[in-house]
């Protein structure tokens, strides 16, 4: 039997400790201060906005995140579903179980000490344990990347508002790429102004129904500015974004043209007689924080 | 467009002057009301020891730091954040909230539905649009948590706020019939028809 130890190379150690005060301060992090390209695209609506009422909210928005900043408080009241993404590269060693407990204590540490509302209860009983925890919550995603002695945690307050715009469709083959755009211009009629536009609208093409689901997730969550790596994706993220500030439903369903900073598309292969699609919504409260740990120490951002 | 200050509570006349499109500051008390609120209020009949009468409720679930009870805080309790959630999930309890809580003010986001209207329209109530998401900003507006009831559904709780300069809010719906989701609504599926041409996805 052979060791699984290669000889020469000095991994990453990661301390459960450090996962537990990281995913802490992510957690409260991430519901104080937006990402740059969240402001940059706020910019951009409010210079492009021609609605009246519209210019309004948008100016009451971006004056919410200065006022946010300045007095140390949450940018909006819903603390969310609490979503972790571990991003694991090359060279790097941790315990798995203890990584997954050490996340959920941070998170119940930042949600008791800030304090932050829990927002979290058991689906049936409706019981609320006040750790923003339960079964299966935190949602952790873990995924492997080639980045040479890196650990990526990602924290997502995943808002109900959006998150109650979700939507999966199995269509066939034989509805094509066109019965996908009605999909998504359909559902963004529907959401209106429940899940507080302008939004991220995220569009997971492909895939298993869950893998589908998951992509419009990722595609919601994803930084403004960034593309989809499929080519046809990347078309279509053009296409809808345009068609979907053409309805005028606006910010907060009041009218105007910013109803989206942008749709995002995620793509993965499908069986032959599949085409699913699923839309999922992050609200202009668009938030997330990172850490990243390296053998130079940890790296706070976006 | 007017502008109007109601201290509350209103009367039914106050509440009937307000047209879509006007904005209103509250002054004085406004009351924290949510989904598990209500449905128990309404769904398992249990009851609340404020007088709600010609009061605003705004659809929300605080972020809260527990302190000492003392002078005139009766809750226990100190707003971190106080923002608000996406009405629509409570369309059904509209009615029930005038009808028999007296209730002439629903503050909220992304608006209800076309029974709500009917019952702002057939009672004297209206919606008041609150910038969803800006929950730092509102919380300035936000003096005190006075006091709280059905404090078992904590964040859930029937809260009742002192506030100061609550707004400007957008009125969204008014008693006359009026709903500018219905316009927006109407608008966009107007315009479906060429966005889905442009698409060649018609």
């Amino acid at each position: 039997m052979t060791l699984m130890t290669k000889p020469g190379v000095e991994p990453l150690r990661i301390e459960p400790e450090a996962v537990e005060e990281a995913a802490k301060l992510l957690y409260i992090r991430a519901c104080k201060v937006l990402p740059d390209d969240i402001k940059e695209g706020f910019a951009r609506l409010d210079g492009a906005e021609t609605d009246a009422t519209a210019k309004t909210i948008l100016a009451t928005m971006i004056e919410n995140i200065g006022v946010a900043e300045r007095m140390d408080n949450l940018l909006c009241q819903d603390t969310g579903i609490p979503i972790f993404n571990v991003l694991i590269g090359r060279n790097v060693q941790v315990d798995g179980w203890a990584l997954k407990e050490a996340i959920a204590r941070g998170t119940a540490r930042a949600t008791r000490e800030h304090p932050l509302r829990s927002s979290v209860v058991h689906p049936i009983t409706r019981k609320n344990e006040h750790t923003s925890c339960g079964e299966r919550v935190p949602v952790i995603n873990i995924d492997f990347t080639d980045a040479e002695r890196e650990l990526r945690l990602e924290m997502i307050p995943k808002g109900s508002g959006s998150e109650n715009g979700s939507f999966l469709q199995m269509l066939v083959p034989a509805d094509g790429v066109a019965a996908v755009k009605r999909f998504v211009v359909d559902r963004v009629i529907q959401a209106g102004g429940k899940v507080c536009p302008p939004t991220i609208v995220g569009v997971g093409i492909g895939g298993t129904s869950d893998l589908c689901m998951h992509l419009a997730k990722v595609a919601a969550t994803r930084p403004l500015g960034t593309r989809c790596a499929d080519a046809e994706g990347a078309k279509l993220e053009a296409e809808l974004t345009e068609a979907v500030n053409s309805l005028g439903i606006g910010p907060q369903g009041l009218g105007g043209d910013s109803t989206a900073f942008a749709v995002h598309v995620e793509t993965a292969a499908t069986h032959i007689t599949m085409n699913p699609v699923a839309v999922n919504i992050q609200c202009h409260s668009a938030r997330r924080a990172s850490a990243t740990f390296t053998p130079d120490g940890i790296r706070i951002g976006f | 467009m007017t502008h109007h200050v109601l201290s509350m509570p209103a009367t039914e006349e106050q509440i009937r002057r307000l047209r879509i499109g006007d904005t209103v500051t509250l002054e004085e008390v406004l009351f924290g009301i949510r989904d598990a609120t209500q449905i128990h209020m309404f769904d398992h009949g249990r009851r609340t020891k404020f007088d709600l009468r010609g009061h605003a409720v705004i659809h929300t679930a605080p972020n809260l730091r527990k302190v000492e009870r003392s002078g005139t805080n009766h809750s226990g309790y100190e707003a971190v954040c106080v923002g608000t959630t996406t009405s629509d999930r409570m369309e059904r309890f509209t009615r029930p909230l005038m009808e028999r809580e007296g209730v002439r003010i629903i503050i909220g986001k992304g608006g209800l539905r076309e029974g709500s209207l009917e019952a702002f329209r057939d009672l004297g109530g209206a919606y008041l649009a609150v910038v969803g998401g800006a929950a730092a900003l509102e919380t300035t507006w936000i003096e005190a948590v006075e006091d709280v009831d059905l404090d078992d559904l904590n964040p859930e709780s029937l809260y009742k706020f002192r506030i100061k300069g609550f707004g400007p809010l957008l009125v969204a719906m008014d008693s006359h019939g009026g709903s500018l989701y219905a316009s927006v609504n109407a608008e966009a599926a107007r315009r479906r028809q060429a966005v889905l041409e442009k698409l060649g996805a018609a």
